[in-house]
């Protein structure tokens, strides 16, 4: 029972990483109809501004101001290389086939992946410690302060999504984008400016989860995020592509999924079991378990 | 939303295509040609192809190995060389990578026209360079890779370190009479040759010894999550845990095994040996942790310290670790081959360096037995205040 419980709490702190990627990707999905596959190698700048700001541009880490403050920072420049990333490759692309536009996001996630490598060098670095850790023993079954934070931050998070995109004009005309492109800019909606600002949000979330992963799993290097991209991107078609709640729900499964394949001997399956859910659902239910399903026009 | 179903698809074939075009057009290190300096003619340099991984996830072996191997080179050369000619050392880049080192050897022997290769730290892409320097009669040194079927690749294929078989039974020994552990958890990498084979090593004599292995748990090579694996080996109730695998994850289990509360001792193979280890799982965490390995740079011996002292001056002060010293000692292992042969001719070389005999090296004494592996001693280390510190040392 103890090992089941224990079992459980990595499961969700692993899936609450899942979750955060997945929402950005599900975002953009969302407005755009289209999978921004850089959105993983984002996700490891976000862990690199994290590594220069202690490292070299002398953040003083292992305190709580310290840590929000390198959190920010990561945030907000992963949220304008998004910004940046969206108007030089995928403005041109407006119109075109949405094939065209996924073939140019996998260009740019192999062309951040090797400018990383260039830049960072290819040798995995140690992660500072960003906060104070500390492990809390319940009994038998421990937790660390770093997997609270993750879950902590992807709920806040999920939640402070769900208010932009439902409750504020932004997040309306994101919707509404989202519905009819022309119609939106007939009702005078600049849809450059919303689609900016999806990727800005987008990206800025992929940052934090590449602080929060980073923080977990110290020691990181510029292909880092593809198997995390890819396990998010799996758990975002799992929730429903285009589902904020959806995505949230989809890391969840995949975290727990993986732990238990994992932790009952089978760990040399996890990765084919969670890509076994992909084609699952791809073949089951397409529109994953809280999408709807909308039929494209003809 | 049908459509959606073959994203994925090309996705990853596009990747591996562009991948693959990555692979096998690096510029090479070399400026002259080669036809002038080729292994026959008996004037200009002496070709050596060093490959190792200055890059990816086992970046500080190769790195290590490297600084070895040019101190070995640079001390050779500016004693006037050997056969009165100079030694012109290559390195090529695996990138930690499966696939690379097949490439790289094939370039070396028919572009460069090297006359021996020194190579790889780890032994499965050392496995991938052997056979085609057996075919073309080319004598292959590799400093560190441990795994028994490296050497048994051929007749041209030498190491200068211990094996695993013995690596295994050391720590099986040290499991049994030092940690007094009779149970004992395994988590070891699927990806790696290495690993594996020293997992099998390690168990076979500990359970013969009268040990029990209560759990076996895998990994693959990169993964970051251990946590699931760690709660099942934690419920087993192991008195101490054998994590045969490279540093990168052993500093990752290591932290996440102590945060899960296992207080138990973890314990490696030379696969632990890099500064990154500490930096990655904290020196705090890795305390009762310990590790079999090649040398001690806190060796007393005369030798010992003068290689250390060379190795500071020629590189800010650092010091060398296991991996530095045995690239250290294959690359003088092969100057002093050539110097008996008398000849750089593939054969001949091959001959003198399965000569070699009481050899001394900053390793240990080493002779080159019949299988073309080195028989020395080993050295147990662990980790106090954020530093490596000696604990013992077993001889074969």
């Amino acid at each position: 029972m103890t090992e089941f419980l224990q079992q459980l709490i990595n499961g969700i702190s692993l899936g609450s990483i899942y979750a955060l990627i997945a929402l950005g990707y599900t975002m953009v999905y969302g407005v755009l109809r289209f999978i921004n596959f850089a959105h993983s190698d984002v996700f490891m700048l976000g862990a690199f501004v994290g590594y220069y700001a202690v490292r070299k541009w002398g953040i003083p880490a292992g305190g709580v101001a310290g840590g929000l403050l390198v959190l920010c920072l990561a945030m907000s420049i992963c949220a304008l290389i998004g910004i940046l990333i969206e108007r030089l490759a995928y403005r041109p692309l407006r119109g075109r086939p949405t094939l065209s536009v996924l073939i140019t996001a996998i260009g740019v996630s192999l062309l951040l992946q090797n400018l990383g490598q260039s830049i960072f060098g290819a040798n995995p670095k140690a992660f500072p410690r960003l906060f104070p850790e500390a492990n809390l023993h319940l009994g038998q079954l421990s937790i660390t302060s770093n997997q609270l934070l993750v879950i902590a931050v992807s709920l806040i998070l999920l939640v402070a999504l769900h208010f932009i995109v439902h409750r504020t004009k932004t997040g309306t005309a994101m919707r509404a984008l989202s519905f009819n492109a022309t119609a939106s800019s007939l009702v005078g909606i600049n849809n450059d400016r919303i689609i900016s600002f999806t990727f800005g949000l987008g990206s800025a979330l992929a940052g934090a989860g590449g602080i929060l992963y980073a923080m977990n799993y110290p020691s990181i290097d510029p292909l880092m995020g593809t198997m995390p991209g890819l396990k998010a991107f799996v758990a975002a078609v799992l929730g429903g592509v285009g589902s904020l709640p959806g995505a949230a729900l989809g890391g969840l499964l995949i975290g727990l999924i993986e732990t238990f394949v994992a932790g009952t001997g089978w760990s040399t399956y996890r990765d084919a079991v969670a890509f076994a859910i992909l084609i699952l659902i791809l073949l089951l239910r397409p529109a994953g378990l809280l999408g709807k399903s909308r039929s494209d026009k003809v | 939303m049908k459509r959606f179903l073959f994203n994925p698809l090309p996705f990853s074939s596009l990747l591996a295509a562009v991948c693959l075009s990555f692979t096998g057009c690096k510029p090479a290190d070399s400026g002259g040609g080669p036809q002038d300096t080729g292994p026959g003619a008996n004037t200009g340099k002496i070709r050596v192809g060093e490959y190792a991984s200055m890059t990816g996830g086992e970046a500080a072996f190769g790195q290590s190995s490297h600084k070895g191997t040019q101190l070995a080179f640079e001390e050779v050369n500016k004693s006037g060389g050997v056969l009165g000619r100079q030694i012109e050392h290559l390195l090529e880049d695996t990138q930690s990578k499966q696939g690379e080192s097949a490439t790289i050897s094939k370039k070396f022997i028919s572009r460069d026209k090297v006359v021996a290769l020194l190579g790889e730290v780890a032994s499965g892409r050392s496995l991938e360079a052997a056979p085609f320097c057996q075919e073309a009669r080319i004598p292959m040194i590799s400093p560190s890779s441990t795994n028994p079927k490296v050497t048994e690749m051929g007749d041209y294929i030498f190491r200068v370190c211990f094996t695993d078989p013995f690596q295994g039974r050391l720590l099986a020994e040290f499991a049994q009479k030092t940690l007094k552990a009779r149970r004992v958890a395994i988590l070891s990498d699927t990806a790696s040759a290495y690993s594996v084979g020293l997992a099998k090593y390690f168990k076979d004599p500990f359970v013969a010894g009268g040990g029990q292995v209560v759990l076996e748990q895998k990994y693959s090579g990169k993964d970051k999550d251990f946590k699931a694996q760690l709660t099942a080996i934690k419920a087993a109730n192991p008195e101490a845990i054998c994590v045969p695998g490279y540093y990168t994850e052993a500093g990752l289990i290591v932290a996440q095994a102590r945060q899960l509360g296992i207080n138990v001792p973890l314990f490696g193979g030379d696969g632990w040996e890099a500064p990154q280890l500490i930096e990655i799982a904290g020196g705090k965490a890795l305390e009762n942790t310990y590790y079999s390995t090649h040398y001690s740079s806190e060796n007393t011996d005369p030798q010992v310290q003068s290689f250390v002292a060379a190795f500071k001056a020629r590189y800010n002060g650092e010091t060398p670790d296991a991996m530095a010293a045995l690239g250290y000692d294959s690359a003088r292992v092969l100057a002093d081959a050539i110097k008996r042969a008398g000849s750089t001719e593939g054969p001949k070389l091959r001959d003198a360096i399965a000569a070699t005999k009481d050899f001394p090296c900053v390793t240990g004494r080493t002779t080159l037995d019949a299988s073309r592996n080195a028989s020395k001693s080993a050295v147990i280390l662990t980790v106090k205040d954020n530093r490596f510190k000696y604990v013992e040392t077993i001889s074969p």
